[in-house]
């Protein structure tokens, strides 16, 4: 636990020196909110709410997937450059450096989702929801940044280039835009609507924006849950395995 | 054999189909400086990695301060300090921050002493508190070694340190080891420069495509060499000339005679039997 604290300190240091990945993960997403919510929201009639109450949760989910991708080059960097022999001699836990980035990502990936949810509001964001929704929504939000920056850190350790790594990253900030996040699935093509359906981003914003809404709770809770737990054990055990693999 | 820190027997290390270790085998005395000298590609920066506990041998033992690097890996860490090739430093922290680090992981008691003593050590003061990815090579390769030497190690793995460094930091850089070894650490160094082995070592051993071709002091090796002429040295030129003449006339006016011992380089070729590329390797 020591060692994984200093290495947390670690990484934290390397997020606050590079604060182009946090601006990155809040500006895009908030000119995307703007554009989405003033400029199509008009045209958009998904029913008796407001439109920017619809897109926020896939907003933010966007916004946690861009800031991820610098977890992803900074566990590329680490292992394609001396660092990573020095640690690996050091009398230390070996592991304790992919934890630092995991920790160092969440805790990122939160003060982003705090900043997009605190700008939506200037925007015309209501939200509806209680306390105990918004505990929910905040749980949820959670497991999902938990879940995304250990496959960042899966895809750091398989990256060769760190074009590669940002590569890997990218289909997870176009996946909330294939989902429930802008467009009601209903709306969408059939064979679109089946793909929109199953991949995790929808239960995912489904889950959060019913919290947030105070809309009844449905199935999309369960299925976010297990969806952001199931792809955090797998990526987690994944990034040990390829670690350690890569110690040989 | 008591007052032998590393002692590697008949190590091997092949990846894949590539046998990059044959057969390797030396040792090394307790406060001494060890040359693994070779070209690149001979196997260097392999016997280190084995060495510091990063990669695992096929065949062979190696210990380093008592214990075996394969099943005793953590109380070898706790010995060594490892400089690799490509400089183990943060560049996006300052060199106040990464020497802080490295205290903080190995849980010395004065983190904030030390850190000020090495920086102090190698002339980084005045750049403590930048960031490293403003620091020049030589800049760097100081911080590294600081890193490297803030656990007071008993063991040194200095991967070719010298190389890319302006023959001012690579002179300053040799006082420093020196130094280190005055005061007991043992320091092992990869090296591809003759001239450094020769400068600095106790002990040289030649490592080519996987297996050591020889070892010894550095006057040991260059005995070695079969073919040992001698050379006559006048003051000047003219009177070389003259005396020649003398000599043959009369045999007397030599001003001096010494044995022709070969460089280190001559016994480097001769053994490796290869042509010399050019000084200037990767």
């Amino acid at each position: 636990m020591h060692d994984a604290w200093i290495m947390i300190k670690r990484s934290m240091l390397i997020v606050l020196r590079s604060p182009e990945a946090m601006a990155m993960a809040i500006i895009t997403p908030f000119f995307l909110m703007v554009l989405f919510g003033t400029v199509f929201g008009n045209i958009a009639d998904i029913g008796p709410y407001n439109y920017i109450d619809f897109i926020v949760p896939g907003i933010v989910l966007q916004s946690v997937a861009q800031g991820t991708q610098y977890t992803a080059v900074n566990v590329y960097n680490d292992m394609s450059k001396g660092i990573i022999d020095r640690f690996r001699s050091m009398p230390i836990s070996k592991a304790s450096v992919l934890t630092g980035h995991a920790a160092a990502s969440i805790v990122r990936n939160t003060i982003t989702t705090a900043v997009i949810i605190g700008t939506a509001f200037i925007v015309g964001f209501r939200p509806q929801g209680g306390f105990t929704d918004w505990l929910i929504a905040a749980g949820i939000l959670t497991l999902f940044n938990i879940a995304i920056s250990w496959m960042a850190i899966l895809f750091g350790l398989l990256s060769k280039t760190p074009d590669g790594a940002i590569g890997f990253m990218f289909p997870f900030f176009i996946l909330p835009f294939i989902s429930s996040g802008f467009a009601p699935i209903e709306t969408m093509p059939r064979w679109l609507r089946w793909f929109a359906e199953y991949q995790p981003m929808s239960p995912v914003i489904d889950a959060t924006r019913n919290a947030m809404m105070d809309f009844p709770r449905d199935n999309s809770l369960w299925w976010a849950l297990v969806w952001c737990i199931g792809i955090t054990v797998f990526a987690f055990t994944c990034a040990v395995q390829v670690f350690k693999r890569r110690t040989v | 054999m008591t007052n032998n820190i590393i002692t590697v027997s008949h190590l091997k290390k092949s990846f894949k189909d590539n046998q990059v270790l044959k057969d390797v085998s030396f040792s090394i005395k307790k406060g001494s400086i060890f040359a693994l000298l070779g070209s690149n590609g001979a196997g260097k920066t392999t016997t280190v990695r084995i060495l510091s506990t990063l990669s695992k041998p096929n065949g062979g033992k190696a210990s380093v301060c008592g214990y075996d690097v394969v099943r005793q890996g953590e109380k070898v860490r706790k010995c060594i300090s490892l400089t690799g090739q490509f400089a183990a430093v943060d560049e996006v922290l300052t060199g106040r921050e990464n020497l802080s680090l490295i205290g903080q992981l190995i849980r010395l008691p004065n983190v904030k002493e030390k850190v000020d003593y090495w920086l102090t050590q190698f002339r980084l003061e005045d750049a403590a508190n930048r960031q490293v990815s403003t620091y020049s090579g030589g800049m760097r390769r100081r911080l590294d070694i600081a890193m490297s030497l803030m656990g007071n190690p008993q063991v040194l793995f200095l991967d070719e340190p010298t190389t890319g460094l302006d023959p001012q930091n690579r002179l300053a850089t040799w006082e420093m080891v020196k130094g280190l070894a005055n005061e007991g650490t043992t320091v092992f160094l990869t090296t591809q420069y003759l001239e450094e082995a020769e400068n600095l070592a106790d002990n040289i051993a030649i490592l080519h495509e996987g297996r050591i071709i020889a070892e010894g002091t550095p006057s040991n090796l260059k005995e070695k060499m079969p073919q040992r002429g001698a050379q006559i040295s006048f003051s000047s030129e003219k009177e070389a000339a003259k005396a020649m003449k003398l000599l043959i006339d009369n045999g007397i006016a030599v001003n001096g005679i010494e044995p022709n011992l070969p460089t280190l380089e001559d016994v480097f070729l001769t053994l490796v039997g290869e042509k010399k590329e050019g000084e200037n390797h990767a």
